[in-house]
């Protein structure tokens, strides 16, 4: 039941993909991928990751907003016309490659519905269920993980927000730095 | 099949990256190939019927290990959702930049125009 559902859910994700990449308008592609993302979402709730599917709610809702930004005053029509036929050719050739190393690795990959750490000995992920309650206190074993067992993790995503939001604050900032010599051309 | 059908989505995102000459257009299908690994790598700890990995009076600690799905692999795609939002970000400041200093979001016509000044 289950499968069916997100196998459901991935065929819209799909052609709504397709339908963002071949859109001549940029505002629809970017709502058609906003539906990716929250199909993305459907489907974490279905796969029991509940803290995930509100995460990628709030993320999808941002990333829109910032997308729309973008796409917004520019003149809603896609100025640029398709790509030659000679790229596509090539880039198809390429897919169909990685697609038959996709269909040989995913022949070992165990059958959807049982979990990595039942196939590995020794797999963390086991450790962290059975000892999480007890050592870090958390009933959710996500935040669990997230915050303690992995936390320098979760140290490193935090460095590379900041880096991220500093960066974005340099390339749009309205006033550059004073022109202190001949060096600076354009700093609006 | 779900896998597959992953893979299809990350393919669609690489064609996307491959062929498209819109900055905007190869923003959405960094989107796109990231929804499809987050989500592959979500499917690969799931357990049939299984319940999330939230320890309560239902699934309580005794049982958690039988019934739970694998909060590993959720817990880094958390980290990997938030960092593909500030990667955004920092790719849509560097998008609206090129188009206050070119004029357009397609790269042939920055490439022309950067090439048109060196000359």
């Amino acid at each position: 039941m289950t499968e069916s559902l997100l196998a459901l859910i991935l065929v819209f994700a799909i052609i709504a993909a397709s339908v963002a990449l071949y859109t001549d308008e940029l505002l629809s592609a970017v709502i058609a991928v906003g539906a990716v993302g929250f199909s993305g979402s459907i489907a974490y709730l279905l796969l029991g990751a509940p803290d995930l599917a509100i995460t990628q709610i709030v993320v999808e809702v941002v990333s829109l907003v910032l997308l729309i930004r973008v796409t917004i005053g520019v003149g809603l029509r896609l100025t640029s016309g398709p790509s030659s036929r000679k790229r596509i050719t090539a880039a198809g050739a390429a897919l169909l490659a990685v697609f038959a190393l996709f269909l040989i690795s995913l022949k070992t990959f165990a059958a959807f519905g049982t979990p990595v750490m039942e196939r590995i000995q020794g797999a963390p992920s086991v450790f962290y269920i059975e000892r999480g309650l007890e050592l870090t206190g958390a009933a959710n074993l996500v935040t669990g993980v997230l915050l303690d067992f992995r936390a320098y993790d979760t140290l490193g995503e935090a460095t590379v927000i900041f880096t991220a939001v500093l960066g974005g604050l340099i390339l749009l900032r309205r006033k550059g730095r004073k022109n202190t010599g001949d060096s600076a051309e354009d700093a609006g | 099949m779900l896998y597959y059908l992953t893979c299809l989505l990350f393919l669609i995102g690489v064609f996307g990256l491959l062929t498209q000459r819109n900055i905007v257009k190869l923003i959405i299908s960094v989107l796109i190939i990231e929804n499809a690994v987050n989500l592959f790598l979500v499917l690969s700890g799931y357990r049939e019927g299984g319940a999330a990995p939230i320890i309560t009076s239902v699934t309580s600690q005794s049982r958690i290990s039988v019934v739970s799905v694998d909060p590993f692999p959720q817990a880094m795609v958390m980290t990997s959702i938030v960092i593909g939002l500030s990667v955004l970000a920092l790719m849509t400041a560097i998008a609206l930049r090129i188009y206050h200093i070119y004029g357009t979001y397609n790269i042939d016509e920055i490439a022309a125009k950067i090439r048109e000044k060196k000359e």
